[in-house]
């Protein structure tokens, strides 16, 4: 055992962790730490403008490559500022491990300069926090912290450690082992439950998987695939599952939800048995919960036991990872085929096709996703912010593989763009990583543009410049009798923000310079802003109005197609 | 209303589950229970907490109402806390419960004797007594001390304090745990989060 202070026991630890980056900004009481930082090389400090830029950087960091994302704020400002980010991370099961400094022991819960109760914040909205008393505290509480944050469901967690603790001397014990009572995660499933849900789907004439996030998380499209083709079972993702199989899958129907297509909300509707996987069944998924297909028999697969049941009652509840559970299940399943059922929706989506984009002299937004989609041939990882931009990225790209779409699903944060797409390119340098931006979302978070120079990150950042809050002005005109309040927005001149910060910046202003400034973008080696002033009153459809159910999704009117 | 109860009238109790969860016995553990009940929309009748016979874990006795939501839900949301160890619904089994409750009723020369009457048929014991008051204290189940409150009523409550419901099961089975934790881990987790003791050094930053 050697001695050393509070802060090189946590660079340590860190770095035992396989911590290779973190995302951060310094202030008067982690100056220890930053102080000590440059003892390890090992560890890159990112340097971002606003803690919450840190936090959804190691959001997307860990999004994009499935390892922990790690964020360090100062006491105080620092510490709260990182609060929306980790609630993000805490509503999309995201292992983001953020580091925060507090006041020294002695001023602790006597409002010192820049005392924030930082653990008692993130109660809520973290698996676990700790307040960290004793430097010799430190190295089983951040394998502890890490290990909770890694394993099971995946999710946030805060360590906050007062600046003298980073300061005192203590000896270094590193455990080998974690050892928590309280904590115990069951990846294995049930082997009586994998038999019954097997017999429910060998009954099943309708049978359809829902996957979600968890799926993504448990690396388990292979074998979710193997699933559906073993007993022919027509396959939809949740928003953030989108990925977790295929979307040129025969087998794939695309996503549900309220801005999901026509055909796969239908599908769920009318299936009579839904196995859903890694999923929460969320109200933005399901609808109104009470009248989603009535009768319907539930398999719900998921490795968090108080996510089943907790929505809908299930017929068989599977606690355990997609990974280890979805190849039992196909091992009992029976070889099967449904005919038609696959064209029951097949001809659903030939009557509502959902994703067809109209012939239109307007630059769609539509058509810019789909036209960047063609030119990236569908390999780009995609990292969105929140409102219509985010739903027409879901829709009119297609993804292959798990970790392409990135987004906030559960809490909805504008302005996860920028910062989120900064960390996926951080975890996958070589990758063509594309920020698709709201007007109103990028100005939230646009100072991370600096981090984009800092790092000289090859980020391709396109913004969906229509002059609205875009999706609160669709609900306004549908929802609120077109009573437009605080939607109009003037927005400043995207490329010349861009240029001030020395990055290079295209207005595209026509339908026909979309395709040429997507490929002078990609062909650019440095990052580059788009500004592509979309049609400005375009909405999102279809849509599952705010409290309707499933089977009242509507489509565009008519009116709309006309435009 | 009648002002010597303050308005207190006994609630209802058809759907009333106990629930019993071994803790660790650390700073904050209560505020993440407390905040969790809150969170999810459970309404805690009572919350009683206190050490157990197994070191650094306490026991928590929580009474939930039932209508606010499934108890398996509490359960197993009660679960996902680390500091929870072990969480046993009680609303099935054959249970003891207790609760015990001070209540100061005003009285005087002329009255006392009845009162005094009144505690010796619910078992109460006199804990203080004075010239114009008398603290009773009573053990039992809720309707007992409802049943006791409820004849003091008359003569003026003051005060009334109780702890809440502590249950456990009858025979041998128990909601104890059976997992030491190596030494190493414990002497760190019994302090994890605590307060340094004695002086520490003043640095304002």
């Amino acid at each position: 055992m050697a001695r050393m202070t509070g802060a090189q026991m946590v660079l340590e630890c860190l770095q035992r962790e396989g911590v290779e980056v973190i995302f951060g900004y310094p202030g008067g009481v982690v100056l220890p730490l930053y102080d000590t930082l440059p003892q390890y090389p090992g560890i890159r400090h990112i340097l971002v403008r606003h803690e919450q830029g840190a936090a959804h950087m190691a959001d997307g960091y860990a999004r994009a490559s499935g390892r922990m994302g790690v964020c360090l704020g100062t006491s105080g400002p620092g510490a709260t500022n990182l609060v929306t980010g980790i609630c993000t991370a805490w509503m999309d099961s995201v292992p983001v491990f953020a580091l925060t400094g507090n006041v020294s022991r002695a001023l602790l819960g006597k409002d010192g300069f820049q005392e924030a109760d930082i653990t008692g914040i993130t109660h809520s909205i973290t698996k676990h926090n700790y307040l960290v008393m004793r430097p010799e505290e430190i190295p089983l509480t951040i394998r502890e912290a890490a290990h909770i944050c890694r394993t099971g469901r995946p999710g946030p967690v805060l360590v906050d450690i007062p600046k003298d603790v980073f300061q005192e001397s203590a000896e270094f014990d590193w455990p080998e082992r974690v050892h928590l009572r309280g904590y115990r995660p069951t990846y294995e499933g049930h082997a009586g439950m994998i038999r019954r849900a097997a017999e429910l789907i060998d009954q099943a004439r309708r049978p359809i998987i829902i996957a979600g996030h968890g799926v993504i998380w448990s690396d388990a499209q292979e074998e979710l695939v193997a699933l559906a083709e073993k007993a022919e079972i027509p396959v939809i993702t949740t928003f953030l599952g989108i990925g977790a199989f295929p979307e040129a899958h025969r087998l794939s129907y695309g996503w549900l939800g309220m801005h999901g297509m026509f055909y796969a909300n239908m599908a769920a509707d009318n299936a009579d048995l839904v196995i859903g996987v890694g999923m929460r069944f969320d109200d933005r998924a399901m609808g109104r919960f009470k009248d989603f297909n009535p009768g319907v028999k539930i398999i719900h697969i998921d490795i968090d036991p108080a996510e089943i049941g907790k929505n809908f009652p299930t017929a068989v509840p599977i606690v355990g990872s997609a990974k280890n559970v979805l190849p039992r299940l196909t091992e009992h399943v029976r070889e099967a085929k449904h005919p038609e059922w696959l064209q029951w929706i097949d001809q659903v989506r030939e009557e509502h096709p959902s994703l067809h984009i109209r012939e239109s002299r307007r630059m769609l937004p539509q058509y810019v996703v789909r036209t960047l989609y063609e030119e990236t041939e569908g390999n780009a990882t995609i990292v969105t912010g929140v409102g219509q931009h985010q739903m027409w990225a879901g829709q009119h790209y297609f993804y292959k593989r798990p970790r392409q779409l990135i987004s906030s699903g559960g809490l909805g944060t504008m302005g996860f763009e920028l910062p989120g797409a900064i960390g996926a390119q951080v975890a996958l340098p070589e990758a063509e990583v594309w920020a698709i931006c709201g007007d109103g979302g990028f100005q939230m978070t646009m100072q991370e543009l600096a981090v984009v120079v800092d790092e000289n990150l090859p980020l391709k950042i396109a913004i969906f410049n229509n002059g609205y809050l875009g999706m609160v002005r669709q609900w306004q005109q549908l929802f609120y009798d077109r009573n437009f309040v605080a939607v109009a927005m003037t927005q400043p001149d995207f490329c010349k923000i861009a240029d001030a910060y020395g990055i290079r910046a295209i207005r595209v202003e026509t339908k026909a310079e979309v395709a040429p400034a997507i490929r002078e973008a990609r062909a650019y080696p440095g990052p580059i802003l788009l500004d592509f002033m979309i049609d400005q009153e375009e909405n999102v459809w279809p849509m599952v109005p705010a409290g309707a159910a499933l089977s009242e999704t509507i489509e565009a009117p008519a009116e709309e197609l006309a435009r | 209303m009648n002002p010597s109860t303050n308005g207190y009238h006994p609630r209802k109790r058809a759907n009333h589950h106990t629930v019993v969860a071994i803790v660790e016995d650390k700073p904050g553990v209560l505020m993440r229970v407390a905040s969790l009940f809150r969170r999810r929309g459970f309404n805690i009748e009572s919350l009683t907490v206190g050490h157990s016979e197994m070191p650094g874990l306490s026991r928590m006795t929580i009474v939930v109402d039932g209508d606010s939501a499934p108890v398996e839900q509490v359960e197993k949301q009660l679960y996902k806390l680390i500091d929870v160890i072990k969480v046993s619904d009680l609303s099935n089994e054959d249970i003891v419960a207790r609760e015990l409750a001070m209540i100061k009723v005003r009285c005087n020369n002329v009255n006392r004797h009845e009162l005094l009457d009144i505690a010796s048929v619910f078992r109460a014991d006199v804990v203080d007594i004075a010239t114009n008051s008398i603290i009773l204290q009573v053990v039992g189940d809720e309707d007992k001390i409802d049943g006791l409150i409820k004849m003091c009523e008359p003569y003026g409550i003051r005060e009334l304090s109780r702890t809440g419901r502590i249950a456990m099961v009858r025979g041998t089975k128990t909601t104890t745990v059976h997992e030491p934790e190596p030494e190493r881990i414990a002497r760190i987790h019994q302090t994890q989060g605590r307060r340094v003791e004695g002086d520490l050094p003043f640095s304002s930053d």
